[in-house]
């Protein structure tokens, strides 16, 4: 018989990741605007963004080929899907065995993929633009995120997104010199995988410094919707594979099945919620203090930027097959 | 009355073709009839040696004969067992796909020009391939491997108007023999090292059962190495790829690169884990740190391209270097003795074999289609199929995620598994191998990425957007679109790379006999609590992937998201282009391949010999108000002037040197004579 308890805490799970990566955006933006000084439109105001689009007639350009209706919809499930992998509430969710780390940074690369041949469907320069940078950054940001998460991997000698986090909860704490190359790195890739400043601008329009904008241009109505939430989606997944992979203390690591009883299953649940709010709320002002502090970079400073954390997160490899 | 079993099967397939060649004088004079009879006749012939070779695999026990035609005393050897038995599957699946394609594309040349000699030699190539991995002494294996190497040079001269096909066939042919050599040899020396009487050391069975001296084995080692990389194009003797692939027929590119490339990965498999059996270090980090190389020189050479089949090719190079990787983990494992790590990286081997022959014969057929309808080999000059070629279109898509290594097709199980193999290696007693590891581990990840920005580059340049071509193409949808043979004949192998995709378990539960038997070790497919949708190379805690669960997802996602979204009426305004408020937008505004990989060639450049220039034209009267501007960009393979320049510098000098001996003159080459006989009385008596 097949229980239907992980598959419950399976679906809130999916729900968390569909309804918390919009009010994340709309944390950050909203830190944003008391950190410059400005009034914030609210933290709901990416729902209504959502909702709006949703009920816009979509624009298309003549030659759009099935390719660039189709992207926005591909982006969405996949991104949902890797929300389905990773431990956010529980370590043993029926998802998390589908694919490990390698396979979820995949998936992310599906998604970088198909946007970027969306972006070069329509054939104006911008979308050639935005999809020829956007793929220069991922062939250096993607193998910088495999060896951060690598590092990890060793460590715990797993490549299952739960296991390791599993291995990190259980194993006494030990500050290690890979961990910390790892984590550094991670952040660097992440703000770049998440198109944030320094190295892209998600809030500006402007042709010289643009890269995902400029990608996704041609889209309206609900096509933008799609593409706008998996966006949102995205940095939420980022962050909850940091957590995950460096801070998973606080997930809930009972094994769920109807055995242990619903309450006490219920208690841990709740309070991964709770941590996940904290850690969430936390990192958003991280991140804010990195946006606000930095200037967006020349596009030709992001190889740079993704080398120095490629070097980086190679040396954590390094460090731990030598050291450790 | 014979038993039927896989090697009465491959006879049947080898006599077929020999059969195919009897028919062509026949119909040399109807070609469409012979197109028709030929190709589907070695598409047979193909299917048979595909059921043999999974049988072999699947029952696990060699078979083996002698025929005693060739020399005296020297009787052809052959034996099917289960590692000559996978590479005649992959060899024949793609030759099947291929023989149903060429029915169709070679009707392109009908009326043109006689396809008599391409359908001659292009039998005679998939039965030189074929019998490569069914010989079994060195002797047949080199006839064998000649056989497929003249072949194949035929194949690439088919078109011999074009100085630079025949420019490249000759280094093709050079390349081919210098490796040929460096076999022999090395088979010399294994031969020599049996310590047998006479010729009976040639056999295979005869080095199987000598222990080779770790001296012999190293000289024996490193002249197979050489020579089976050059026929593999591994780097720096990777190129004459790029010339001959793109100069032959597309047919023919797919089979070279697909399979023919594979023959020398079977030539190293044989050699090293079957006939010598010696697994010092240095040769596994060797072959390991050739294979990076490879890859990462292969995949930012793909990238620099805009011949859309050169891009191919040098992408060919690439996944050469992949498979290097795991024969050189394979090799440091054993000599380690992990034999289960081993079992890893070799299944990983063979997996990325097929998975190669299938993705990377859809590409080339791919290109071949877009050549059939568009003439054309610049992906500059295409652009905006996607509109007139829906078949193809779709087809190379699916190629280009395969080769990506985008979950759900092949291409990432094989990826997957070598990686998993860096990440489960313990810390090795060797500070070399502590080091080159990790740094194979990042340079593998680096090509990875590399390779789907090579292919969206590929794909988004050539399908999307507008036409780039001077002429417009025809105005109706779907006008461009090749014949059926051509579109089944991509079709299959797009098929395979999704069922290669999803059910890697099984297709690993095939072939685990021959990692058993090479190192001692198989991998657990099915280990743990999961059943087969699950792959797990070692155990379910360590790593898990499940293809067929993504791909379910994905469409269920996508068709839920699709209905919800539906179920309330929003209207789609097609509109024209937003161009700014500019109105003078042309197709030639559009980024091109030169554009596309421009940030990359300014990250890597300095690897590669680059010359760009810009120049106004002559009629500007001022540089403030250029009327014209001329760009060239120069790529070049910096290897072809630190070696290959050299070397065919310095021969050309030396034979200059020996022509001063030609005088022309009778009574000088008497003389000669004369001196040699006086010689040879004095020193040889």
């Amino acid at each position: 018989m097949i229980e239907l308890y992980p598959f419950l805490i399976e679906a809130i799970q999916i729900l968390i990741v569909l309804l918390f990566a919009p009010l994340f955006v709309g944390w950050i933006r909203m830190l944003k605007c008391w950190f410059q000084g400005r009034t914030s439109a609210g933290l709901f105001q990416p729902y209504r963004d959502i909702v709006k689009l949703f009920h816009k007639d979509v624009i298309l350009a003549e030659n759009a080929s099935w390719l660039f209706r189709f992207t926005p919809y591909l982006v969405f499930g996949v991104t949902v899907l890797a929300g389905g992998i990773i431990p956010i509430l529980s370590l043993s969710l029926p998802f998390a065995t589908v694919a490990d780390v390698i396979a979820i940074v995949a998936l992310f690369a599906i998604v970088r993929f198909f946007t970027a041949l969306a972006g070069m469907d329509i054939g104006t320069a911008f979308g050639g633009m935005g999809s020829s940078r956007e793929m220069m950054i991922g062939s250096l940001a993607e193998p910088a995120m495999l060896m951060a998460i690598f590092t990890v991997s060793l460590i715990s000698q797993t490549t299952s997104l739960s296991n390791m986090a599993d291995m990190l909860i259980h194993k006494e704490f030990i500050l290690r010199p890979s961990m910390a190359f790892a984590l550094l790195a991670f952040v660097l890739i992440s703000l770049a995988e998440t198109g944030r400043i320094p190295v892209d601008n998600p809030a500006t329009h402007l042709e010289l410094t643009m890269i995902h904008e400029a990608m996704i241009l041609e889209y309206s109505g609900r096509h933008l919707a799609l593409i706008e939430w998996a966006g949102m989606i995205k940095l939420f997944l980022f962050t909850t594979i940091g957590i995950a992979s460096f801070f998973p203390w606080g997930i809930s690591t009972l094994p769920s099945n109807a055995a242990i009883g619903g309450l006490g299953n219920l208690i841990s649940i709740s309070a991964g919620i709770i941590f996940l709010i904290l850690k969430l709320g936390f990192l958003g002002i991280g991140l804010i203090l990195i946006e606000t502090g930095l200037a967006k970079m020349r596009i030709f400073r992001v190889p740079e930027f993704l080398g120095g954390a490629f070097l980086l997160s190679t040396l954590g490899m390094l460090s731990y097959f030598i050291l450790e | 009355m014979m038993t039927l079993s896989p090697f009465v099967l491959v006879s049947l397939s080898i006599l077929i073709i020999a059969f195919t060649l009897i028919l062509v004088p026949l119909f040399a004079r109807h070609q469409k009839i012979l197109i028709y009879v030929s190709f589907p006749l070695m598409a047979i012939s193909s299917a048979i040696a595909v059921i043999a070779g999974i049988w072999s695999v699947a029952v696990g026990i060699p078979e083996s004969t002698i025929l005693s035609i060739g020399l005296p005393d020297l009787p052809f050897h052959l034996r099917l067992d289960p590692l000559s038995g996978f590479f005649l599957t992959v060899i024949g699946l793609l030759s099947f796909f291929v023989s149903i394609y060429s029915t169709g594309y070679c009707k392109g040349y009908a009326g043109k020009r006689s396809v008599t000699h391409l359908v001659i030699f292009y039998s005679l190539f998939i039965a030189g391939m074929f019998l490569v991995v069914l010989s079994d002494d060195a002797f047949f294996f080199l006839i064998s491997w000649e056989l497929m190497a003249i072949a194949s040079y035929f194949l690439v001269m088919f078109e011999d108007e074009l100085i630079e096909n025949r420019r490249a066939a000759f280094l093709y042919l050079v390349v081919a023999h210098i490796g040929a050599i460096a076999i022999l040899l090395s088979f010399g020396v294994l031969a020599g090292a049996t310590g047998l009487e006479g010729f009976s050391g040639y056999t295979f069975d005869a080095m199987r059962q000598t222990e080779f001296p770790l001296k012999w084995a190293t000289v024996a080692f490193l002249l197979a190495f050489f020579g089976f990389s050059a026929k593999a194009g591994v780097i720096p003797l990777h190129v004459w790829l790029p010339e001959a692939h793109p100069a032959a027929p597309s047919n023919v590119s797919a089979l070279m690169s697909g399979v023919m490339l594979k023959t020398a990965i079977y030539g190293i498999i044989r050699v090293t884990f079957d006939l010598i059996k010696v697994f010092p270090l240095w040769w596994g980090a060797m072959v390991l740190v050739l294979g990076l190389i490879t890859a990462i020189m292969g995949i930012l050479y793909a990238i620099m391209q805009n011949d859309i089949k050169r891009m191919l090719a040098y992408s060919s190079v690439e996944n050469i270097g992949v498979i290097l990787i795991g024969i050189g983990l394979a090799i440091i494992f054993t000599s380690f003795h992990i034999p289960v790590l081993a079992a890893l990286s070799l299944t990983a081997v063979f997996y990325h074999s097929i998975n190669h022959a299938m993705f990377k014969g859809l590409l080339f057929m791919g290109a071949g289609a877009l050549l059939h309808a568009t003439h054309k080999k610049n992906m500059d000059e295409m652009g905006g199929l996607i509109h007139y070629m829906p078949w193809t279109s779709t087809l190379f898509l699916i190629g280009s995620i395969s080769i990506s290594a985008l979950p759900p097709f092949n291409g990432f199980i094989s990826e997957w598994l070598i990686f998993q193999a860096f990440l489960l290696s313990p810390s090795l007693n060797s500070p070399l191998l502590n080091l080159l590891i990790p740094m194979g581990a990042a340079l593998l990840a680096l090509t990875a990425a590399l390779v789907a920005a090579c292919f969206v580059k590929g794909f988004g340049i050539a399908f999307l957007g507008h036409w780039r071509g001077l002429h417009n193409p025809p105005l109706h949808r779907g006008g461009l679109e090749v014949n059926w043979p051509m579109r089944i004949g991509m079709l299959l192998p797009a098929l395979m790379c999704l069922i290669l995709g999803i059910l890697p378990t099984m297709v690993i539960e095939w072939m685990d006999k021959i990692s058993d038997e090479l190192v001692g070790g198989k991998i657990a497919t099915t280990a743990g609590a999961f059943g087969w949708l699950w792959l797990t190379p070692v155990a379910h805690e360590r790593a898990s992937y499940s293809g067929a669960i993504v791909l379910l997802w994905i469409i269920v996602v996508v068709m839920l998201v699709y209905i919800l979204l539906h179920s309330r009426k929003t209207a789609i305004h097609r509109v024209p282009l937003w161009d700014c408020g500019f109105e003078k937008i042309t197709p030639r505004m559009q980024y091109n391949a030169n554009s596309f990989s421009m940030p990359i060639r300014r990250i890597f450049g300095f690897l590669f010999n680059i010359r760009e220039q810009v120049r106004l034209s002559n009629a500007t009267l001022h540089p403030s108000f250029p009327n014209r501007l001329y760009y060239r960009l120069r790529i070049r393979d910096r290897f072809w002037g630190w070696i290959y320049k050299p070397i065919s510098e310095s021969s050309y000098w030396i034979s200059r040197k020996f022509g001063r001996l030609q005088q022309g003159y009778i009574h000088v080459y008497l003389i000669y004579s004369f001196i040699t006989i006086i010689i040879l009385l004095v020193f040889a008596r």
